[in-house]
């Protein structure tokens, strides 16, 4: 068990450093940050001076040793195109996209697991199955779009809710929270059905089979013959076996919900991140890509390893 | 009154294209204390009768004629709600396979409490005390503790103790066990039935007790109705039903078992129905190639083979845990004999037999075939050892690609081996399929569309394909009903007879043993402890634990003799 925890931490570890090293490469490569920030009128003093002070004369690999370093002590550089450090600017963003996730996360969970099982309970109801019919539009429709039609309809339509940003924000210690205020709350409804909508049709998909297949086990024929209620072999029995597989896909898909959120944030202008990122892109300024890159990975890695470890607190069988 | 009555029920399964009648006119009943088997192939019917009792027909199935009374009252028309109400809290079930009856999520304790629960009005404490209180009443010791381990921890026959512990929760009149021992080994076999008639005896429970096994029928039932293609064919008191069976079908199914006092040369097949296919193994012959060893000489030699396996992982490999399968084993199989290799499950018998096929690499000791070193490496075994060695699995229904054509699959290990392309290869897939007895037509179809005998039958066709000299028989017959096991091992025989094939027989089924062996080996604990000839073994046992499981072999002696002589 311990051992277990140990090496998935290890191999996490070495995703990161992975990474670290593509995000590293990208600032070799991608053009060269010297050009960027001296412009036109530059001796060859010039660049030479700031090479210097950039550490580019070192050898490849004491650059990436100090990049991590600087890495790990929050120090990610400083924007090219802001000229502030990109630290800063990330934990300004952060708490948009976070909260952004939290929402459409959990919207997706709930309605993906409770449609799940609801469609595998009644699978020949007719409201079953014009559930499952309608999830292949949630599965099939670009986020973008969902984003331009929820927009059309909700907002300019019937005008019932903001077509963009996050409305008014508080500070909480260091972190903007639109959780306070009514329009804080009102500017997420759009934003988040649309980044979550994709992640709940697949989960609610997936429930759906998990729990066909576990509804064939002997363990709920035996459950029946036992005399328990529907209820307790439904929700007790039924749903628990189908979580393990849930858990798994459920992870990559917060992930990807945090990493896909730039859609969503360009369609609603919402100041996150992702839309950061987009901004980074235009005007080349490595530093943030990296820094981005890297965020990303981050949490990637940690859902991953949570999922790993909530298997174990699901499944006795993988404890011992 | 009877407890449990069942008149002229028939049960129907309503496709679009055609209704199949799995159960037709069924009459049954069963005394308090009585225990009443039923007992038929796969496909008789049996378990629809367990679970229409029950009020459990997977759709579309239903009952469309006859009652079943239960205490006198009609239960057949109940709704789902008051059928709910009877399950597990009168009538209660058992199911066979231990491992997959259990919920493996939650304790035992919670699966129990939640049982006591959804039938007595039982506070959460008091509940635990009657969980406690029946864990031990089925004879898990130190039930204390036992009762938070999740199932997993259990061995097979504590987990069928469990189950039972499960459908006792609220004293219920009427058990219907449905195969309730046949995933487990002949002891715990034994004491599963014990515990079954305990409950009939003391606790004037009544019992349907549902198998294929003519052994667990003959040691436990008072009472027994036989059961052929959803029809009622004989029923009485077992010692007259099994020693003077009156209908035909009856009589074959009694001359198909295995007996463990008579050795024949071929077993009587069933041939009420037609049911009997035949094969034609001996015209294999005729283009067989001529064994090069003299029969009799020693053509596996296997000294001191081990294999551990890691049971309990560290990062300090002083610190991990091994389980050891083998330990150390010595045996030489001879040029065309049938060794075979008895033992309870988990006694390694299958982990020599892939040790020998080069499936597990060896730990320790030497393999040699005809001489040569054949020893398992992680790399395997060399490739001429391979073609000359197949071998034919338990389970007909995973051993075969089921997104594979037949013919395909026949093929492959010809194919894999470079020894037959175009043409031939196809004449020779015609010619095996031919042989075993399914005809060549049947290598366009899918494994799907046959029965588990008749993929048996594929099984053995594919093992012959490269034209192998020695066959590993993994509990070759353990899936199947008792009139197929005989035809394919009088298959297994034809290859020993007419193609001069050296086999090695593992199986836990002491009579089919007795039958297709002409030496023993019995394995326990990853031991062997005592190899001899098969007559020899049976009649004059050397080492304890060979006599231990000879003695819990059920005799059959009340069994009738009547057409053992056709062989």
């Amino acid at each position: 068990m311990v051992s277990y925890i140990f090496r998935r931490i290890l191999q996490s570890v070495l995703v990161l450093l992975v990474v670290g090293l593509v995000a590293f490469a990208m600032f070799r490569f991608v053009g060269d940050p010297v050009d960027t920030m001296l412009g036109q009128e530059r001796t060859v003093q010039d660049i030479e001076r700031l090479r210097e002070s950039l550490g580019l004369n070192d050898p490849f690999f004491v650059q990436y040793w100090n990049f991590l370093g600087r890495a790990l002590q929050g120090d990610l550089g400083i924007s090219y195109r802001q000229g502030r450090p990109v630290a800063e600017i990330i934990a300004e963003r952060l708490p948009a996209t976070l909260e952004l996730a939290a929402v459409s996360g959990t919207f997706a969970l709930l309605m993906g697991i409770g449609l799940g099982v609801f469609t595998a309970i009644r699978r020949h109801g007719f409201s079953a199955n014009a559930i499952m019919a309608l999830s292949l539009i949630g599965v099939s429709l670009p986020t973008f779009l969902i984003g331009i039609l929820l927009i059309y309809l909700f907002a300019v339509e019937l005008r019932w809710l903001p077509s963009f940003g996050r409305g008014e924000t508080v500070m909480v210690g260091g972190w903007s929270t639109g959780f306070l205020t009514q329009s804080g709350l009102i500017a997420l409804i759009l934003p988040s059905i649309t980044l979550g909508l994709y992640q709940m049709t697949l989960i609610m998909r997936l429930v759906r089979s998990e729990m066909l297949e576990v509804m064939r086990q002997d363990y709920i024929r035996f459950a029946r013959a036992r005399g328990l209620s529907q209820r307790a072999i439904h929700f007790r029995h039924a749903l628990k076996n189908t979580l393990v597989p849930v858990i798994t896909v459920t992870g990559l898909q917060l992930g990807s919900i945090i990493a896909f959120a730039i859609i969503t944030e360009t369609v609603f202008q919402w100041p996150g991140v992702g839309l950061l990122f987009i901004n980074a892109i235009q005007f080349v300024d490595i530093p943030v890509m990296a820094a981005y890159l890297m965020l990303i990975s981050v949490m990637f890695v940690g859902i991953n390893l949570i999922v790993d470890l909530l298997y174990v607190a699901i499944d006795p069988r993988l404890r011992s | 009154m009877a407890l449990l009555e069942i008149e002229n029920l028939t049960v129907q399964f309503p496709t679009r294209r055609e209704t199949f009648v799995a159960v037709k006119d069924a009459h049954l009943t069963v005394e308090p204390g009585q225990i009443h088997g039923l007992v038929g192939e796969s496909g008789a019917g049996k378990s629809t009768i367990g679970a229409a009792v029950m009020g459990l027909l997977d759709p579309p199935g239903k009952i469309t004629g006859g009652v079943i009374r239960f205490r006198g009252e009609e239960i057949s028309g109940l709704d789902a709600e008051a059928m709910a109400s009877l399950r597990g809290r009168k009538i209660s079930m058992i199911f066979q396979d231990p491992l997959t009856s259990l919920n493996p999520l939650f304790t035992v304790g919670q699966q129990l409490v939640e049982t006591i629960r959804a039938h007595l009005h039982l506070s959460e404490t008091e509940a635990l005390a009657r969980a406690i209180n029946l864990i031990d009443r089925v004879g898990i010791p130190d039930a204390r503790a036992r009762v938070n381990q999740y199932p997993h921890q259990f061995s097979g026959g504590m987990r069928q103790r469990v189950v039972i512990a499960l459908a006792l929760c609220s004293e219920p009149d009427v058990i219907i066990a449905d195969e309730p021992t046949t995933a487990l080994d002949v002891s715990i076999q034994a004491q599963i039935l014990d515990l079954i008639k305990g409950l009939a005896r003391e606790r004037r429970v009544g019992v349907i007790l549902i198998t294929h096994d003519m052994g667990v029928i003959a040691d436990t039932t008072d009472v027994v109705t036989v059961m052929y293609r959803g029809e009622v064919v004989e029923s009485g008191p077992t010692a007259r039903v099994l020693g003077a069976p009156s209908h035909p079908y009856t009589k074959s199914l009694i001359a198909a078992v295995p007996r463990p006092t008579v050795k024949l040369h071929r077993f009587p097949l069933i041939d009420y129905g037609g049911r009997v296919t035949g094969f034609a193994i001996a015209d294999l012959a005729r283009n067989w190639p001529k064994s090069t060893g003299e029969r009799g000489a020693p053509l596996i030699e296997i000294e001191g083979i081990s294999k551990r396996f890691v049971s309990k992982q560290a990062i300090l490999p002083s610190r991990r845990g091994y389980f050891t399968a083998v330990d150390s084993a010595s045996f030489t199989i001879r040029q065309g004999e049938v060794f075979g290799l008895v033992g309870e499950s988990g006694s390694g018998k299958s982990t020599i037999a892939r040790m020998i096929a080069g499936l597990y690499p060896v730990d320790g000791g030497t393999v040699r075939y005809g001489g040569r070193d054949v020893t398992a490496t992680t790399r395997g075994v060399p490739d001429w050892y391979r073609r000359e060695i197949q071998m034919i699995f338990q389970d007909p229904y995973s051993s075969l690609n089921p997104r594979m054509r037949v013919d395909e699959i026949v093929a492959e290990p010809a194919r894999h081996h470079g020894l037959l392309k175009g043409q031939a290869l196809r004449n020779r897939v015609a010619e095996l399929l031919d042989r075993v007895g399914l005809g060549a037509e049947a290598g366009v179809k899918f494994p799907h569309e046959f029965s588990g005998g008749q993929r048996q039958r594929i099984s053995i066709a594919r093992a012959l394909a490269t034209q192998p000299r020695f066959l590993i028989c993994d509990e070759p017959t353990s899936a199947l009903d008792v009139s197929i096991q005989a035809q394919i091992l009088n298959i297994l025989k034809d290859l020993q007879d007419h193609l001069g094939l050296t086999m090695l027989f593992i199986s836990h089924d002491l009579p089919v043993v007795r039958q297709m062996c002409d030496r023993v080996g019995v394995m326990k604990d990853g031991k062997l402890v005592e190899v001899a000839e098969t007559e020899t073994l049976f009649e004059a046992p050397q080492h304890p634990y060979t006599q231990h499981l000879l003695s819990l072999m059920p005799r059959l002696d009340g069994l009738s003799d009547e057409g053992l002589a056709v062989a």
